[in-house]
């Protein structure tokens, strides 16, 4: 069974629609008994930074997560839920989880190649540069876009955690993965086939990264 | 770089997909949720919904529609029409949404957009904006006013003051729907779509006016738009979505490849 961490952070479901519709069983919750008891946890989330770590701590799954994911099982973040994964994000001046060290900064005024500024958030479809081989993101093809909703990005403090990154006027962290982690700032469950392939694949994954 | 987005509109009405002239007339073409997975299948990048029922129980054949489509899609799709409270966000949003547009509701209440952005955050509320051309006045000096209720009645509203406060108010994107061009298949309206997305922040979609490949091209270009809305050209079958986005292509224009 997949769980899904619920914490108020947006709606959950098309995570677990894309899941059944792999055929993937899965619960959305935030019951830390019923969490345990999956293979692999989704951390998903739309929304605000702040609220987001309060509704976490406030159902104590701040120190939940940091133990699956020291535990060595698998987890994948979507979203804010890769946000939050970081140390600290510019949104709401937010102390993080800290399971990968970096910051979460937002997207400064940017000019695309007319000249204008570019629009805040980044929304829509974009590519995704994967930087080494890793199995979550095994057979996606090279030209494979994915659908982003998002003001915030991620910094990983070390290169070595950056395993997809993506052109917004510059380059900027889309993927990241440590260990037994992996995270993407794009939403695999709207992305098409491509990102089913990764929902897929993470489901299969045993928690070692290819390195 | 970001892919400009090309959008299927499906109008519905008590569940049946319907395309409309002028807002005048309506010719019923199918089933919502078989085009919704024909255009999923072909690369569109988003399906925009658009609930024309008039009936309570229409509605709930709708929120159905939503759900069997959430099942089989996997690419973002908002749902407008009929959204007059947050409630009614939530439940098109609970049925598998990404996205709800609001329109003449946020016309007669602008709070709606407020409310809506803070309970859903700003990237699910789409202000749906219907568009006439008028006479440059004290009222409306971008010369384009903002029409409600289906294009009958005229508000006094200027269509850039609306677009700019709309955005202030916490839509995360603004479909512009041109009344003069929609179901011409003439082409869009280029000089309102870039006007109005040259001065907000957001993403703008441009609607009304699609009949060939060629009008996207204009659109995304001189139009400055950041997602295409298509209708008539597809649901008829006149044009697939990959004929266009290869033409979109030949022309320089980034779309998303389908894999």
């Amino acid at each position: 069974m997949i769980g899904i961490v619920d914490y108020r952070a947006g709606n959950l479901t098309s995570v677990a629609r894309a899941l059944n519709y792999l055929g993937e069983e899965c619960r959305i919750t935030d019951d830390p008994e019923i969490l345990a008891a999956a293979s692999h946890i989704i951390f998903p989330g739309v929304g605000a930074a702040g609220e987001a770590m309060a509704n976490l701590r406030e159902r104590k799954l701040d120190d939940w997560i940091r133990k699956w994911v020291a535990d060595g099982r698998p987890l994948l973040g979507i979203c804010l839920g890769t946000q939050v994964i970081f140390a600290y994000s510019e949104e709401n001046d937010t102390e993080c989880l800290g399971l990968v060290p970096g910051a979460v900064r937002r997207f400064p005024e940017l000019r695309g190649e007319d000249g204008r500024l570019l629009k805040i958030p980044h929304m829509g479809w974009n590519g995704v540069r994967f930087t080494r081989e890793h199995p979550v993101f095994r057979d996606i093809p090279a030209g494979a876009e994915f659908y982003f909703v998002h003001s915030y990005y991620p910094a990983p403090a070390e290169d070595k955690w950056l395993i997809g990154e993506t052109d917004y006027g510059r380059p900027f962290c889309s993927a990241v993965a440590r260990n037994n982690l992996v995270a993407v700032q794009f939403h695999p469950e709207k992305s098409g086939r491509p990102g089913l392939k990764i929902l897929a694949n993470f489901c299969r994954w045993g928690g070692r990264d290819a390195e | 770089m970001l892919s400009k987005r090309i959008i299927p509109c499906l109008d519905v009405r008590d569940g049946i997909l319907t395309k409309g002239v002028k807002f005048k007339g309506n010719v019923d073409i199918g089933d919502p949720v078989t085009a919704a997975e024909r255009y999923y299948e072909q690369g569109a990048d988003e399906i925009v919904f658009y609930d024309i029922t008039a009936s309570a129980e229409g509605r709930n054949i709708m929120i159905d529609v939503v759900r069997r489509v959430a099942e089989r899609i996997f690419i973002p799709f908002s749902v407008g029409g009929g959204i007059r409270t947050v409630d009614d966000m939530r439940r098109v949003i609970l049925a598998g949404a990404e996205k709800v547009s609001v329109n003449s509701a946020a016309v007669e209440n602008p709070h709606l957009i407020t409310e809506g952005a803070r309970a859903f955050g700003n990237q699910c509320i789409v202000l749906g904006m219907d568009v006439k051309k008028v006479a440059p006045s004290a009222g409306t000096p971008s010369g384009y006013e903002i029409v409600i209720q289906g294009g009958r009645k005229y508000t006094g509203i200027d269509a850039l003051w609306w677009a700019q406060e709309g955005e202030r108010r916490g839509a995360g994107e603004i479909c512009l729907n041109s009344i003069d061009a929609d179901g011409t298949q003439e082409g869009y309206e280029i000089s309102l779509t870039s006007m109005i997305s040259t001065q907000v922040r957001i993403p703008v979609i441009a609607s009304g006016g699609a009949g060939k490949p060629e009008h996207l091209t204009e659109v995304l270009t001189a139009g400055r738009a950041d997602a295409a809305l298509i209708a008539s050209m597809v649901h008829y079958q006149t044009y697939t979505i990959p004929e266009i986005k290869h033409f979109l292509q030949g022309k320089g224009v980034k779309v998303r490849n389908l894999w």
